[in-house]
């Protein structure tokens, strides 16, 4: 399968990765020969077969909506690279 | 006998007799873990000071009356459990600096019955590799030879036991990384069933496969290790609530009248000739305890590791998309606005393989390809489940290898990614499955390299395997044997 560097700048976009050039040349042949390898799934049969996400069954499990303790602000905090009181801390995001 | 080469059942005689205090235990093993580590690097962190205070504070409960199997013994865990308070960083730049504000179900179900805990261990970057040689804080060395790997992704977690640097380990399994390593270092490794442990505070990898599990020296400890970290977690809404059995009290049970299927898609051309010789005479044991073989057949295993790749990858793209530098982790010194922030912060703290898996798993989730890759793959997935089903409705257990040759060199597969996600071949069915599986010293090979083998049970079974592998392993020594370090 033939990935070319314009799909892999694709994907680091949507993935939100910055790739030197080298990383791209690299990545575009790994990847293509990944998704050739995968691409032998193609050869099963897979009409009317469910898809599983989960291998084991198991219904959604619910909780009494109480209030709880949580581990506060000073510990959430405590990670992180920047903050602004109670707030983390990062670039400006509207101009 | 060195205080670091007991199993958790013999250092527990000692401190229940009091002929041995779990300062002294624990101050042995952190000696040796001084000794070996620079050949080795098992640890990415030592929590010695941790440790000696949880020594002296185990002593305590010894002394009034109060000695747990588990109470004063010297743990180490991989560094995918998050530890209050202790560095926590899954292998990777971007969480260099990371101190977790609360700690993994499971490691905390070990740390309140008195387990003393020496440190983190190594593993590959985010449990994405089969060598360790992806951690961002070097590789791991096997003790057996350390030209070679010792498998991945809880590699130190094995080389940890090893080495004799713990008593015993707890790992992460998402396609192999208990078992794989487990087989390469020579100790046993469990990979139990998807929803028996908690996965509360275990760093995401592949949230539909991810499972945790223990690593020793033997079976007995395996099944003690395993039945303290068991059982149903209200803040993992994937554990599931069914009753823990006690697998200490059916080790002994023996496998006379046990059906073992020996899936024929396992043995294959390409699997080493070692290997081969040695699973045959681990069937001929089994045979001469009484337990009796059955041809079955796993039809799409062919296809198991593609599915993997595809499933794991998506859920990985997913999974790390958090590491944005906002609320942990590393964020980038120069960023121009927001989007670039995520951006170099990302690029900046993961590693090659990482940026790989992202890659591929955000390609497979991307319009266009969604259908043809990711649920095409999840289709494949059931059928890969039902042949599971079908194989364990005429047996009560399966015998496989673990990996198709022992340990391979550091480097020899580090350049060719799809080499490398080949090697786990044997293992990945079973996280599709969702199933699980044991792996124990089964051989050696000419070299003296351990060959594991593999004990797959049926999902919720693992009582059956404990007990298979016990009777396996009284019958042979290989578990015995240890690493010339």
């Amino acid at each position: 399968m033939k990935i070319t560097v314009a799909d892999v700048e694709h994907v680091a976009r949507l993935a939100r990765l910055e790739l030197t050039a080298a990383e791209k040349e690299l990545f575009a042949g790994q990847m293509g020969s990944i998704l050739g390898y995968v691409d032998t799934l193609k050869s099963v049969d897979t009409d009317g077969v469910v898809p599983t996400s989960h291998a084991v069954p198991m219904e959604n499990a619910f909780r009494e909506d109480v209030v709880r303790p949580s581990i506060g602000v000073e510990k959430a905090l405590a990670n992180a690279p920047n903050r602004s009181g109670s707030f983390y801390a990062v670039p400006k995001v509207i101009e | 006998m060195n205080i670091f080469d007991m199993t958790i059942h013999e250092l527990h005689g000692a401190l229940k007799a009091r002929t041995l205090s779990s300062v002294e235990a624990t101050t042995a093993l952190l000696t040796r873990i001084t000794a070996v580590e620079p050949q080795i690097g098992s640890f990415i962190t030592v929590t010695a000071e941790v440790a000696l205070a949880a020594a002296a504070a185990a002593d305590r409960r010894i002394a009034a009356g109060e000695c747990d199997l588990l109470t004063g013994i010297p743990l180490a865990i991989k560094d995918i459990f998050l530890t209050e308070g202790i560095r926590t960083t899954c292998g990777s730049r971007i969480l260099d600096s990371f101190i977790p504000p609360y700690s993994a179900t499971s490691w905390e179900k070990l740390r309140e019955r008195g387990a003393v805990l020496l440190g983190k261990l190594n593993q590959d970057e985010f449990a994405m590799g089969s060598s360790n040689e992806s951690s961002a804080f070097g590789p791991t060395r096997n003790p057996w030879d350390v030209t070679r790997i010792p498998g991945g992704s809880s590699g130190g977690s094995a080389a940890a036991v090893a080495a004799r640097q713990a008593i015993a380990t707890l790992g992460t399994d998402t396609g192999g990384s208990i078992r794989q390593p487990a087989s390469h270092c020579g100790c046993v490794g469990l990979k139990p069933t998807y929803g028996r442990v908690s996965r509360y505070g275990v760093i995401a990898y592949a949230s539909s496969l991810d499972q945790v599990g223990p690593l020793t020296r033997d079976v007995t400890d395996c099944a003690a290790m395993m039945g303290a970290v068991a059982g149903y977690d209200a803040k993992d809404s994937t554990s599931v609530d069914t009753p823990v059995p006690d697998y200490c009290a059916t080790l002994k049970d023996g496998v006379r009248g046990l059906k073992i299927g020996l899936p024929k898609e396992y043995f294959i051309a390409g699997l080493d000739a070692e290997v081969q010789k040695t699973m045959d005479e681990a069937i001929e044991t089994y045979r001469r305890l009484g337990a009796e073989f059955v041809d079955v057949s796993l039809p799409h295993t062919e296809y198991a590791v593609a599915t993997y790749y595809l499933i794991a990858a998506a859920e990985a793209s997913s999974n790390l998309a958090r590491y944005d530098g906002v609320r942990f982790g590393h964020r980038a010194a120069a960023a121009d606005g927001l989007l670039d922030m995520y951006t170099k912060s990302r690029s900046e703290g993961f590693g090659s393989e990482v940026k790989r898996r992202i890659m591929i798993g955000t390609y497979a989730l991307s319009s266009g390809y969604y259908d043809a890759y990711y649920v095409k793959a999840q289709k494949v997935r059931t059928l890969i489940m039902n042949d599971f089903i079908s194989a364990f409705a005429d047996v009560d257990l399966m015998l496989t290898p673990v990996a198709a040759t022992p340990a391979f060199k550091i480097g020899e597969k580090a350049d060719d990614p799809l080499l490398m996600y080949l090697s786990d071949l044997f293992t990945i069915p079973v996280n599709l499955a969702g199933t699980c599986a044991l792996s124990l010293p089964a051989g050696f090979s000419a070299t003296g390299l351990p060959i594991g083998m593999q004990l797959i049970g049926k999902p919720f079974g693992e009582a059956t395997i404990l007990r298979a592998g016990y009777a396996f392993e009284q019958a042979t020594e290989w578990h015995q044997r240890k690493a010339e370090i």
